[in-house]
């Protein structure tokens, strides 16, 4: 214990302790990139936790005030890169907002297939990660073998396996080939088996669970004052998703389930993220049937100023020529204004706040990243935990320094 | 909608008519305009008026126009879960006006105004840690102001020969290029190079 304490034996000679810091990072794999944390330990408890952001901070804000609306949008997959697609979402329905844009139905259900497919790729990464923080090492192996069949089909959609800039404003890039959607209900029907080889490597794992039971609780009033969203905000109970609360997309004529916490710690977290990629499975088996319907047989992209004309309107006419020239050169303009869209993304409510001033790039564009919130809550749920609950407890808030720093 | 949002609106407005210079509804979402000194009375209103109950704090962040007197407009997005609302507060400073912290109402806002304050420079009272957050340790000058260029003014590289990193003002090879596809057509308000003689009278 701390001799500062009341510790006045003189005669054992033991010297005055003083509390220790130490720093955790930038450079330490449990800090899922590059955290700087200085700590206070009182022996092994955590007494002061200082987060040290920016390390990877791009200026991302600042370099959209000058470029296009369309050169923004491959930003916002560098910012979280574990799940890229679920970024330029909202980015793409903020504009969507202010042109008054409406998403043709095709590329809709492709939003929220690949939304969803985001979500599993990133609870995939973020549960088994964690896992490995906590001491196992198995997890990761078998969850990255399923994230790498999904960044094939984001490859096989849109041509490049993390950084897709494949929604764009008013629909989404290329159509889906029909191959491809097979593939996809393949793998559909052999992920929850995948799912449940994971379950039985840690859910009722003894060590897995003594280091995530009753750890990093958050209770309600927690999840309002630090403004949790996400999984964390439902792991105390909220019944909180914005598909759910404040649908976009096509959201609402989808049949899923949000898993609800009750203890708020680090294992009902674990737990809903395995739920929550169960949910997601089937909304994207339920978005492919839907793809497969005829009235979804439509276009994918609204064809308009904001979009480029039909490639074999580019061979013929001069005026569809004209304007893929100047959409990839000035932009579209958007209308004066402001709004705030937000998505839910596999870590939280990301939103988008964007002041248009009705010239082709933004005026300011403020990214609302979930992580930053949920970093900053670090300090308070660390409080009075050991050490080594600190990776516990970074893992299961589920950051990525790509969104935090910006 | 929207009719929900024009009641809150007024509600807000009659209860408060001292705080709320102005509010509108566009797009779909509710704006109000709040002095600075009535900040913290009215977002504890919103936190605990029944009909509002705007409980969390989504965002805080500043726009800059260096065009207006009052320079930086400091914008808050609050949301309500028990309702199902989304608000957004302006306050519109001067660039030497403060504002007061929210932070014992929000304990969130605490990493958002470091974030003002580090990217705008606009001050924050009351807020008991305002150090910079995203930038690096030691930086000068405001990012996100109008005013501060893209490149900004310090470069750093490691030194093979004094075997640290040095930091070094900007060097650029060549001027950063910004790229204006504005069609002169439409839109764009400056003379292109070559273009200089056109409002010429002929003779």
């Amino acid at each position: 214990m701390d001799g500062s304490k009341g510790f006045e034996d003189a005669l054992t000679g033991e010297q005055k302790i003083r509390n220790f810091n130490i720093n955790f990072g930038p450079q330490h794999p449990a800090a899922h990139g590059v955290l700087r944390l200085v700590l206070e330990l009182d022996g092994e408890i955590v007494e002061r936790c200082d987060p040290h952001i920016g390390l990877l901070h791009r200026g991302t804000e600042k370099l959209m005030e000058s470029r296009t609306y369309l050169q923004n949008l491959p930003y916002l997959d560098r910012l979280d890169y574990v799940a890229p697609m679920n970024q330029e979402h909202a980015w793409c329905m903020a504009i969507e907002k202010l042109t008054g844009t409406v998403v043709p139905r095709r590329a809709s259900l492709i939003r929220v297939l690949f939304s969803e497919i985001g979500r599993n790729l990133n609870h995939l990464l973020n549960v088994t990660t964690q896992a490995m923080d906590v001491g196992a090492l198995t997890p990761p192996l078998w969850g990255f073998a399923e994230r790498e069949k999904l960044m094939d089909f984001y490859e096989r959609a849109c041509g490049a396996r993390l950084h897709a800039a494949y929604f764009r404003p008013g629909g989404v890039h290329q159509d889906l080939p029909p191959k491809l959607l097979d593939d996809l209900d393949a793998w559909c029907e052999q992920f929850p088996s995948k799912l449940d080889d994971i379950d039985g490597l840690l859910t009722e794992n003894r060590i897995f669970k003594q280091r995530n039971v009753d750890i990093g609780v958050v209770n309600q009033q927690d999840v309002l004052d630090w403004g949790m969203s996400g999984v964390m905000a439902r792991s105390a109970g909220l019944a909180w998703d914005l598909r759910r609360a404040q649908p976009y997309e096509c959201y609402d004529e989808f049949d899923f389930q949000i898993p609800i916490g009750k203890n708020g710690d680090c294992y009902d977290r674990f737990l809903m993220r395995m739920e929550e990629m169960r949910q997601s499975t089937k909304i994207m088996q339920q978005a492919l049937a839907k793809l497969r319907e005829p009235d979804a047989q439509t276009d994918i992209l609204a064809r308009g100023k904001l979009t480029p004309p039909d490639r074999g309107d580019m061979k013929r006419s001069m005026e569809a020529l004209i304007h893929h020239f100047k959409l990839y050169t000035e932009g579209f303009h958007v209308p004066a204004g402001e709004v705030y869209a937000a998505v839910e993304a596999p870590k939280g409510e990301f939103g988008v706040y964007m002041v248009a001033d009705g010239t082709n790039r933004p005026y300011r564009a403020k990214l609302r990243a979930p992580g930053f919130l949920h970093l900053q809550a670090l300090e308070y749920m660390t409080k009075g935990h050991q050490l080594a609950d600190v990776a516990a407890i970074i893992g299961t808030l589920d950051i990525v320094f790509g969104e935090v720093d910006r | 909608m929207s009719d929900a949002l024009n009641e809150l609106g007024e509600h807000i407005a009659s209860k408060r008519p001292d705080c709320v210079l102005s509010w509108e509804i566009s797009f779909d979402e509710l704006n109000v305009d709040v002095a600075p000194s009535s900040l913290v009375g009215f977002v504890d209103f919103l936190k605990s008026d029944a009909t509002c109950r705007f409980t969390s704090l989504v965002d805080i962040t500043g726009v800059d126009h260096p065009d207006r007197a009052k320079r930086f407009d400091v914008i808050y997005h609050f949301l309500s879960m028990t309702n199902n609302q989304r608000i957004r507060l302006r306050v519109s400073i001067r660039e030497e006006d403060m504002v007061p912290s929210i932070i014992d109402l929000h304990p969130s806002a605490n990493w958002f105004e470091r974030e003002t304050f580090d990217m705008f420079g606009i001050l924050f009272t009351g807020h008991p840690d305002l150090r910079r957050i995203l930038t690096d340790y030691g930086f000068r000058g405001y990012p996100l102001r109008k005013d501060f260029p893209t490149t900004g003014y310090i470069e750093l590289r490691y030194d093979e020969a004094e075997k640290r990193v040095v930091y070094e003002p900007v060097d650029l090879v060549q001027e950063y290029r910004q790229f204006d596809f504005m069609s002169p057509w439409e839109g764009a308000k400056y003379i292109l190079p070559g273009d200089e003689k056109t409002d010429e009278v002929p003779k």
